[in-house]
């Protein structure tokens, strides 16, 4: 790991249990500011339970406890306020989950709760255009969030959570419910994103992971088996379970 | 922390909290509603209550022996029109019928279920009164069986469906005949719903006041056979606490005892009893 | 509590694809034809129930028309039957029940499904469906027992003292009255708004709640702006439905009601409701247009609550539907 670069937040010996049952072991690994980190692995590798307890969202399930550190700018996560750390590390889910809302007062919801520098119609414009949605709505601002396509209401989602500008950007297999465009328009949009915040992506979807990523963790059964810069892990994986994982022969 | 945050927090806090407090008022008023009911009610039931008629009025050590037996005719007969038109009508409704007149049936069922006590006794009214030309056992009979019908039907027919499609294929590549593989395995699958179904229909007409104030109407005397008018509880409960005599308001509660106690305890079996049975949707 | 279910498909196989002979004789057809009978009586009844009371209502419809609702004179010496006053304390009792049932019922709600652990809520909420199984007339009880000398006593004179300047609250405290059943009603009503509002409530996705908090929502913020209001369709069915067993409650309001038929503005005072002076008088109705009246009052009550029905049932199901499509654009 380059240890120039600067981590934006840093994970160390991270355990996590679900009740009695152990499910992440011993993580260690940081996410570079400004890039885009993956966490890649096959189903139930705990994958998207380690992102999820990068904003406390594990906090919301009863029953489970988190064992190890995990900082934000060198700050640890779980000394400071849980709603105010939330609004600094923003997370977009797997299926489009717009409020029933309109497109406006989605984008705007973060807004409103959190106080905003600009004034809100400022502010919700400049996130639709950081969303590459600006054009396709600006017209139809006051409709329905469902009246848009799934491509569409992603990228809202994704515009709802750069409103409240986020230092971090999670995202839980974002592009699993859509189609390939909608999936290429995102992946591009990812790349973009990075100069305005850090991305954390988790995917199935190992080329996704080689396209947008500039580094790729490996998870296999709640354990780190691999992080690396992107090009190198799927060049020259060091662990041959990675090497197993990317050539397709299980996952 | 900001002091704006720190205000969004408190209100947060504030709010969960009256959301918590208006539960416990919620649930409270149940047990406040028992405690009463025990208090009053306990210490005036006797054995008079449960053996004696109702003395004249003014005098003490009457009972209910006629009312609790006119609920208990009431019931029998409510039961017997409700129960097979509800069990038979859902096994039409779950393994014979079509899109079209299933719903049709289901509206009818539900705009039934809907419709005021005092409404149903409106219509027994007009159905077995009029005709007959007196208030009668039967009379109130009819509208609290009117009263289970849908009920009965509506939860009978949801467990009949929830019994997997894997049992009656079964049967049938067995050669069953269709209406022996619903009394042979789709209804055995599915009884403890429907006696929960049954059960619930029949506790929630045995508090009914309103449809039988002009079907059975009331007596203080015994009620002999089906054509005569009949004192029930609901309806002694009613007369008793409107009126101006303590020793009848003692009654009253003791009498509220004995329902309450009934139709809660009912309630409680019918439910444990689903409970313990396999996964079926709720009524 | 039955609400109705979305529909399900059929679930034997289609009956025409063995021969009729066949079927007669394996009996199929013939339990066919059985079922069939009683699930059609079901719907003749709900049809003769109508039949009847539009019939049975025939005189006061032809001599009083529209009149019947706009005339507040309930005289049956005279043979002058007006409708008003019932339906005024029909209204006002039921609107006081949702104004105190509601906030309380939608707060119990809350509390249920985002809060509460499952087995606290679980075990919660099979109090509140025993209150739902609490019978009229027990209400009635407690109210002639409990609330109406609390209410003479402490509540009204408290009311005056503080608020006595608006009309609301004026006049003699009796203790029965317009407010008694209110509250007496908003005590029933309320497990209705409870447990259907739990499961609307239960069954929004958990993913709306998450994306709330994910945007620095407080836990209250995220409940009340986002997860509450995407039920909102729900919720309010479950308000219909309280309305509609507010309307048509009879006991338990004609034991703390007062029995007069008077229109005023304070809710201290004494009035009646249509299911009330049905109960009370139709035994006592003298002639045929006294009687009829009294149907007609009930026809009205019938399709107040049907219509009340089936927008309450419009909502629930649009509102659940909503919440299992939710992801699948």
């Amino acid at each position: 790991m380059p240890a120039a670069l600067s981590m934006r937040m840093t994970i160390s010996k991270v355990n996590f249990f679900y009740g009695s049952k152990q499910t992440l072991f011993d993580i260690s690994m940081g996410i570079a500011t400004n890039k885009v980190t993956a966490l890649i692995g096959p189903s139930g590798c705990g994958k998207s339970t380690l992102l999820r307890t990068f904003n406390r969202m594990h906090e919301t399930v009863r029953n489970t406890r988190l064992e190890g550190e995990i900082l934000l700018d060198g700050q640890n996560i779980f000394a400071q306020d849980v709603t105010a750390l939330r609004r600094r590390i923003g997370m977009v889910f797997q299926r489009p989950n717009p409020f029933p809302k309109s497109i406006f007062d989605n984008v705007a919801y973060g807004l409103r709760i959190n106080g905003s520098k600009l004034p809100i119609a400022e502010a919700v414009e400049k996130s639709l255009r950081h969303a590459a949605l600006w054009d396709e709505v600006k017209d139809h601002l006051h409709k329905s969030a469902y009246e848009l396509s799934g491509g569409q209401q992603q990228r809202l989602c994704i515009a709802r959570a750069l409103a409240v500008e986020p230092e971090v950007l999670l995202l839980d297999e974002p592009c699993s419910a859509l189609d390939p465009i909608s999936t290429a328009k995102i992946e591009e949009l990812l790349v973009q994103l990075k100069d305005l915040c850090t991305i954390t992506i988790v995917t199935h979807n190992m080329q996704q992971a080689a396209r947008v990523s500039d580094f790729t963790a490996f998870l296999l059964i709640g354990q780190l088996i691999e992080f690396s810069p992107t090009p190198q892990l799927f060049t020259t994986p060091a662990d041959p379970r990675t090497e197993a994982y990317i050539t397709g022969r299980f996952g | 922390m900001s002091p704006g945050l720190r205000w969004r927090k408190f209100v947060s806090g504030f709010m969960l909290t009256m959301t918590g407090v208006c539960a416990a008022v919620a649930v409270s008023v149940l047990f406040f509603i028992l405690g009463y009911l025990v208090y009053h009610g306990g210490t005036s039931i006797s054995w008079n209550f449960f053996t004696k008629l109702p003395a004249p009025v003014g005098e003490a050590g009457g009972g209910m022996a006629n009312a609790i037996v006119g609920s208990a005719k009431l019931l029998l007969l409510a039961s017997l029109i409700g129960v097979p038109i509800g069990f038979f009508g859902a096994i039409y409704l779950a393994e014979f019928s079509g899109g079209t007149v299933a719903f049709i049936v289901r509206y009818a069922a539900d705009l039934l279920n809907g419709v005021p006590s005092i409404v149903i006794g409106i219509f027994a009214y007009s159905l077995v009164v009029l005709p007959f030309k007196h208030f009668s056992t039967l009379a109130g009979g009819c509208a609290l069986g009117l009263m289970m019908i849908p009920i009965t039907l509506r939860s009978t027919e949801e467990f009949l469906r929830a019994v997997p499609g894997t049992l009656r294929e079964g049967a049938m590549a067995l050669g069953a005949s269709k209406w022996k593989t619903i009394g042979t395995v789709i209804v055995p699958a599915a009884y403890r719903g429907i006696l929960t179904a049954v059960l619930l229909a029949f506790a929630r007409v045995a508090g009914e006041t309103a449809p039988l104030l002009f079907t059975a109407f009331g007596n203080r005397f015994w009620s002999p056979g089906w054509n005569q008018p009949t004192a029930s509880l609901p309806v002694m409960i009613f007369t008793y606490a409107i009126a101006p005599y303590e020793d009848w308001h003692r009654q009253a509660w003791a009498a509220g005892l004995v329902l309450l106690g009934l139709i809660l305890v009912i309630n409680i079996v019918a439910r444990a009893i689903l409970s313990r049975g396999i996964a079926v949707p709720r009524s | 509590m039955a609400t109705s279910t979305t529909t399900v498909p059929s679930a034997g196989p289609v009956a025409g694809s063995r021969s009729f002979l066949s079927r007669i004789r394996e009996g199929d057809e013939i339990a066919r034809m059985i079922t069939f009978l009683f699930a059609a009586s079901v719907v003749l009844i709900t049809l003769l129930l109508v039949f009847e009371l539009w019939q049975g209502s025939v005189l006061p419809r032809h001599k009083f028309g529209f009149n019947f609702f706009r005339t507040s004179v309930w005289d049956p010496i005279f043979d002058q039957f007006g409708a008003l006053p019932f339906i005024y304390g029909t209204l006002v009792t039921a609107g006081v029940s949702l104004l105190i049932a509601v906030p309380l019922g939608i707060g119990a709600a809350i509390f249920l499904a985002e809060l509460a652990p499952a087995r606290v809520s679980d075990t919660l909420e099979f109090f509140i469906d025993l209150l739902a199984a609490v019978p009229s007339v027990i209400y009635g009880l407690l109210g002639v027992f409990i609330v109406v000398p609390l209410m003479r006593q402490y509540i009204q004179p408290g009311l005056k003292h503080t608020l006595g300047f608006l009309p609301l609250f004026q006049g003699p405290a009796y203790g029965v009255g317009f407010l008694t059943a209110g509250i007496v009603l908003a005590i029933m009503v309320i497990p209705y708004i409870i447990s259907v509002s739990r499961e609307i409530l239960l069954s929004v996705p958990r993913d709306q709640r998450e994306a709330a908090l994910s945007l620095g929502s407080t836990r209250w913020e995220a409940t009340w702006k986002v997860v509450v209001p995407f039920a909102r369709g729900g919720i309010l069915g479950s308000i219909f439905l309280a309305l509609a067993r507010a309307l048509g409650e009879t006991m338990a309001v004609t034991m703390v009601i007062g029995n007069t038929p008077t229109i005023s503005a304070s809710l201290f005072s004494p009035g009646y409701s249509i299911a009330a002076v049905i109960a009370n008088e139709f035994t006592e109705a003298t002639g045929d247009l006294y009687l009829q009246s009294l149907i007609e009052l009930g026809l009205v009550l019938f399709i107040l609550t049907f219509i009340l029905n089936g927008l309450a049932r419009l909502l629930i199901v649009a509102t659940s539907q909503k919440g299992a499509g939710m992801g699948h654009t």
